[in-house]
């Protein structure tokens, strides 16, 4: 096995406050292979794109990663200092962000914001930068590339938008992107087009991906593995078939069944009573036992590490060995 | 099918975009009008729902306004239980009160300075349900909304800001029902929920339709939520209605090349090994709408009749549907 283009371990990060600290992500562990897509999921407020934040370094205060490390090709990069970080983002680690409006400066033209970032990192002159833009415009399948290149983001629509910030992605050639929400502003049809696009290009380019998601489906067609979040924790991994078709932990269960299926007659949709957790509330024991419906005593007394299930890692006393439940 | 509840019959609305007077003389621009929906026209029998599907700017939740009067129609008239609701000027409270509506964003559409039990008891209020009965009588039906959608009675004393987005919702759903209207609009009632809640969501409004016989008319762009809560579906492309069928007959064979489109483009989680192609082109600037039919610049089987002629919705093999390809049998 190759080794990890991105490892994070016991990834922890709070945010200080006056009525004490929230810990916002606690023991968060994976690890990215090169070339490799990574899905994250959960709902909102489990933690997802707070640890794509903290991955590229921009977890906002007083956000902060309070312990673990994360390391990308081996060296250390959660305590990097800002200049340090800042190279690497683009040119190690690339962005791309849910709303491709806010990510775009609707001052320049994208020309002016895809070359800016092309010298940034990579020694080229400002007319071998423009060929490259042009390039990298055509590549995300925009048409007429040399005349879009001197327009606004306000000349664009969402998806076009959306495909200049992939490009704005790729201009520094990482080795891992880091997607949060790509396509969750972007109607359906576009979205296709964007999922489509983005896969294609990360195998043309050989980088990795982390894609964060509430979209089970954008995972299913996307991703090698899976991770599902939940109040701040993995509380499966695996993956992705294993994790759509037999999820071991009851919260993927009753995720995956509260989406309408396409191809099923339901009366009722399975539904997850209750809602997450406050991150000042999170419940002893499993954080997910108030609305678990296979809850037995163990779930409140101990929380429950990730331990092999099936062909997943499920964070659940449902499948811990009989022996470790007796103790 | 039982008598239709709600009938709409060649409803448009138009919005004057224009830039202003002096603006158009110095730059010699002509006004400009967004047909933001044009001749549409479905009938919702009593206890059904008929949802409306399409993309940003399809002109749906135009439709659900121009439904329950928020916004007055351009042309057409909408027929609420045989009586026309939409003759120009305010509708009698005897129609509104039996109409009502559920929005999008449950953060937006509750006052976060009133409490839970006067945001659901301002309908009954407002058309007189409980006067001369009192407060008590008023709390008492508060209690009992909030019951009927999930929550309790004492969230009554408590703001908006105190509850999830799903709970927000439910408020909305309570207040909604309040006056005991025997037809609900859900504009994308679930689109900003996560799927969990989601789900809490639709089956309560699915208890609700059964316990009530109440009539929806739904609005969402997703497909899955739409197969699942609908009895007939509408498919919106650019103001107008293109295919409008049965669920069952819409779901396994669609008509129109952009229902087909929608359905392909819908994320496999099955992952049955079904190749997603993905649709060429986007949705045309609605200011200036190609001319024939609005759709044939992304459909694979336009043709020189596509782009000149505009297809009316035409009755074919039991569902109606706007297309000349189907029409003429070419796909």
């Amino acid at each position: 096995m190759p080794a990890p283009l991105l490892e994070v371990s016991n990834l922890r990060v709070e945010f200080p406050g006056r009525r004490g600290t929230l810990v916002a992500l606690d023991d968060i562990s994976f690890s990215i292979l090169p070339g490799e897509v990574l899905g994250v999921v959960g709902e909102s407020g489990a933690g997802k794109s707070l640890t794509g934040a903290a991955i590229i370094g921009l977890l906002d205060p007083p956000g902060r990663i309070a312990g673990g490390e994360i390391r990308f090709d081996g060296r250390r990069i959660d305590n990097l200092p800002y200049d340090e970080m800042r190279r690497m983002r683009g040119r190690s680690i690339g962005a791309i962000f849910q709303d491709p409006l806010t990510s775009l400066d609707p001052l320049y033209t994208v020309g002016q914001q895809l070359v800016e970032t092309i010298q940034t990192h990579l020694p080229l002159s400002g007319a071998e930068a423009r060929l490259r833009a042009i390039r990298l415009l055509r590549e995300t399948g925009i048409p007429a590339a040399e005349e879009r290149l001197d327009q606004y983001p306000h000349q664009f629509s969402g998806g076009m938008r959306q495909r200049v910030v992939i490009a704005l992605a790729l201009a520094g050639e990482p080795r891992l992107i880091v997607a949060d929400e790509p396509t969750t502003a972007l109607d359906v049809s576009i979205q296709a087009q964007i999922i489509s696009l983005l896969k294609r290009l990360c195998k043309e380019h050989g980088a990795a991906v982390m894609l964060v998601t509430h979209d089970m489906g954008v995972i299913a067609e996307t991703c090698d593995r899976v991770a599902v979040m939940y109040a701040g924790r993995i509380v499966e991994m695996g993956p992705v078939e294993a994790v759509i078709h037999s999820p071991a932990h009851p919260y993927t269960a009753g995720l995956m069944g509260s989406i309408p299926a396409m191809d099923e007659e339901r009366d009722r949709l399975l539904q997850i009573d209750g809602a997450m957790p406050r991150l000042n509330a999170i419940p002893a024991g499993c954080a997910f036992n108030p609305r678990c419906p296979r809850a037995f005593a163990p779930c409140f007394a101990q929380r429950p590490e990730l331990m092999a299930a099936g062909s997943t890692r499920a964070a659940c006393w449902l499948h811990a060995p009989p022996l470790q439940v007796a103790a | 099918m039982s008598a239709a509840l709600v009938e709409v019959d060649g409803l448009a609305k138009t919005f004057d975009v224009s830039l202003p007077w002096l603006n158009r003389v110095a730059e010699r621009k002509p006004r400009q009008f967004v047909h933001a929906v044009d001749d549409v026209g479905f009938t919702i029998g009593r206890g059904r729902t008929l949802a409306l599907v399409g993309e940003s700017g399809c002109g749906k939740s135009t439709v659900a306004r121009l439904l329950v009067g928020l916004y007055a129609p351009t042309r057409g008239r909408v027929v609420f239980d045989g009586v026309v609701a939409s003759a120009g000027g305010a509708r009698p409270a005897s129609i509104r009160r039996r109409m009502q509506m559920i929005f999008q964003d449950p953060y937006a559409s509750l006052n976060p300075r009133w409490k839970v039990k006067d945001i659901v008891a301002e309908p009954l209020r407002e058309h007189g349900f409980a006067a001369g009965e009192g407060q008590r009588r008023i709390a008492d039906r508060v209690g009992e909304l909030l019951v009927s959608v999930g929550l309790t009675d004492a969230d009554a004393d408590k703001f908006p800001h105190q509850f999830s987005g799903g709970q927000r919702q439910r408020v909305s759903i309570a207040r909604a029902l309040a006056t005991q209207p025997e037809f609900l609009v859900c504009d994308e009632p679930t689109s900003a929920l996560d799927v969990s809640v989601q789900a809490q969501v639709l089956n309560i409004m699915k208890d609700l339709q059964v316990r009530h016989g109440l009539t929806y008319l739904f609005i969402s762009h997703n497909l899955a939520v739409v197969r699942h809560v609908s009895d007939e579906v509408g498919v919106m492309y650019l103001g107008r209605i293109v295919e409008l069928a049965d669920k069952a007959l819409l779901f396994s064979r669609p008509r129109h090349p952009y229902t087909r489109m929608l359905l392909d483009a819908i994320p496999d989680i099955h992952m049955s090994g079904r190749s997603r192609t993905p649709v060429q082109g986007e949705v045309p600037n609605p200011l200036n709408p190609p001319s024939g039919c609005s759709f044939n610049p992304r459909c694979p089987h336009a043709n020189e009749r596509c782009r000149i002629e505009r297809p009316k919705l035409l009755a074919i093999d039991g569902v109606r549907v706007a297309c000349h390809a189907v029409e003429e049998r070419r796909v």
